[in-house]
C-alpha cells in the first residue's frame, strides 16, 4: 500500500466516524426507525471511486465497529453491518455491471442500505409486516438522501486531487 | 447524469411514492386494538377504546389514552420507540428494536385465532 493510499484511508475512516457521530446528534427522525441522511457513505463512496471495494468495506467497516462501541451496542452493529454490506455490494455492482454514475451508484446504495436494514429488523422482531409498512417510507428516503449524498460525492471528487 | 441512472432513480422513486400512497395515504381497515409480541411471542391483545397503563415485561412500558398506545418507558439506549408516532386507529407500528418489543395495530373485524377458543376444534 502507498503512503498516499494508506493516508486517504485513515482520513476518510476518521470522516467517516465523525459523520456517523454527527448524524447520531441529528434528530432526523421522522417517526420512522431507520431514517437517516448516510452521510457516512460519503466517505465510502469517495473510496470506492478511488479505489476498489476492498478498501470501501475496510473503511465501512471500520467506521461501524468504532461508532458501534462508541455510541452503540451490539444490535446497533449488527444492523450498521446488514445495511452496509447490501448496500456496499448493490453499489459495486451498479458501479461496475450497470456502469452508474455517483447520482445512481449513491441512491441505489442509499435505499439497499435501508432495505438491508429493515431485512435484519424482520428476523429480530419476528414480524413480517414491518416491510409492508416501514418500506415504502424508507424508499423514498433512500432514493432522496441518495441523489443528496451523491451530489455531494460529486463536489468532493471534484476538489480533492 | 446518464440517461438510464435518469430512468432508475425515476423509476425508484415513482415506485416508492406510489408504494407510500397505498401504505399510508389510502384507508384500510380500522384498528380497534393493539397486538403486543415480545421476541415474536403474544404478549396481550388490548382494546384501543379502554384507557390503560401497560407494563411489558420489564423492559418497556406503553400507555393507552384516547383510543392511541404510545411507548411511554423503555429501558434501551436509543428511546426511539418513544419517539415513534402513536398506533391509533390508523394502525401502524411501535418497534423496540433492542428489547424485540413490537406493538402493532389490530383490525376491528379480523378473526384472531387467539380469541377464539383452542381446544374447540377437537370437541366435535
Amino acid at each position: 500500500m502507498d503512503q498516499k493510499k494508506t493516508a486517504y484511508l485513515g482520513l476518510f475512516a476518521a470522516i467517516a466516524i465523525i459523520f456517523g457521530y454527527v448524524e447520531s446528534l441529528i434528530p432526523f427522525f421522522a417517526g420512522i426507525p431507520g431514517m437517516k441522511l448516510g452521510l457516512a457513505n460519503l466517505a465510502v463512496l469517495f473510496v470506492l471511486e478511488r479505489y476498489t471495494w476492498k478498501e470501501a468495506a475496510l473503511v465501512s467497516l471500520v467506521r461501524i465497529f468504532v461508532v458501534g462501541f462508541l455510541f452503540g451496542n451490539g444490535s446497533s452493529i449488527m444492523y450498521s453491518l446488514a445495511g452496509a454490506a447490501l448496500s456496499l455490494a448493490v453499489m459495486v455492482f451498479v458501479k461496475n455491471k450497470v456502469g452508474f454514475g455517483h447520482l445512481g451508484v449513491s441512491v441505489a446504495g442509499g435505499v439497499s442500505h435501508n432495505i438491508g436494514q429493515l431485512m435484519v429488523a424482520i428476523p429480530a422482531t419476528h414480524t413480517v409486516g414491518l416491510l409492508y409498512y416501514y418500506a415504502p417510507a424508507l424508499m423514498v428516503s433512500g432514493v432522496v438522501t441518495g441523489l443528496l449524498i451523491g451530489v455531494l460525492t460529486r463536489e468532493v471528487l471534484k476538489r480533492i486531487p | 447524469m446518464k440517461k438510464k441512472e435518469f430512468i432508475f432513480i425515476g423509476a425508484l422513486l415513482a415506485v416508492s411514492v406510489l408504494l407510500c400512497v397505498y401504505v399510508y395515504v389510502l384507508p384500510h381497515v380500522k384498528y380497534g386494538s393493539i397486538q403486543i409480541t415480545v421476541d415474536g411471542e403474544l404478549y396481550g391483545t388490548y382494546s384501543l377504546g379502554k384507557d390503560q397503563v401497560i407494563a411489558i415485561g420489564d423492559t418497556n412500558v406503553c400507555e393507552i389514552k384516547n383510543g392511541e398506545v404510545k411507548m411511554t418507558e423503555a429501558n434501551c439506549p436509543d428511546h426511539l420507540c418513544m419517539k415513534q408516532p402513536a398506533v391509533g386507529s390508523a394502525g401502524g407500528y411501535i418497534v423496540c428494536l433492542p428489547n424485540k418489543v413490537v406493538i402493532q395495530g389490530e383490525g376491528e373485524g379480523d378473526a384472531d385465532p387467539q380469541d377464539s377458543d383452542g381446544g374447540f376444534d377437537a370437541v366435535v
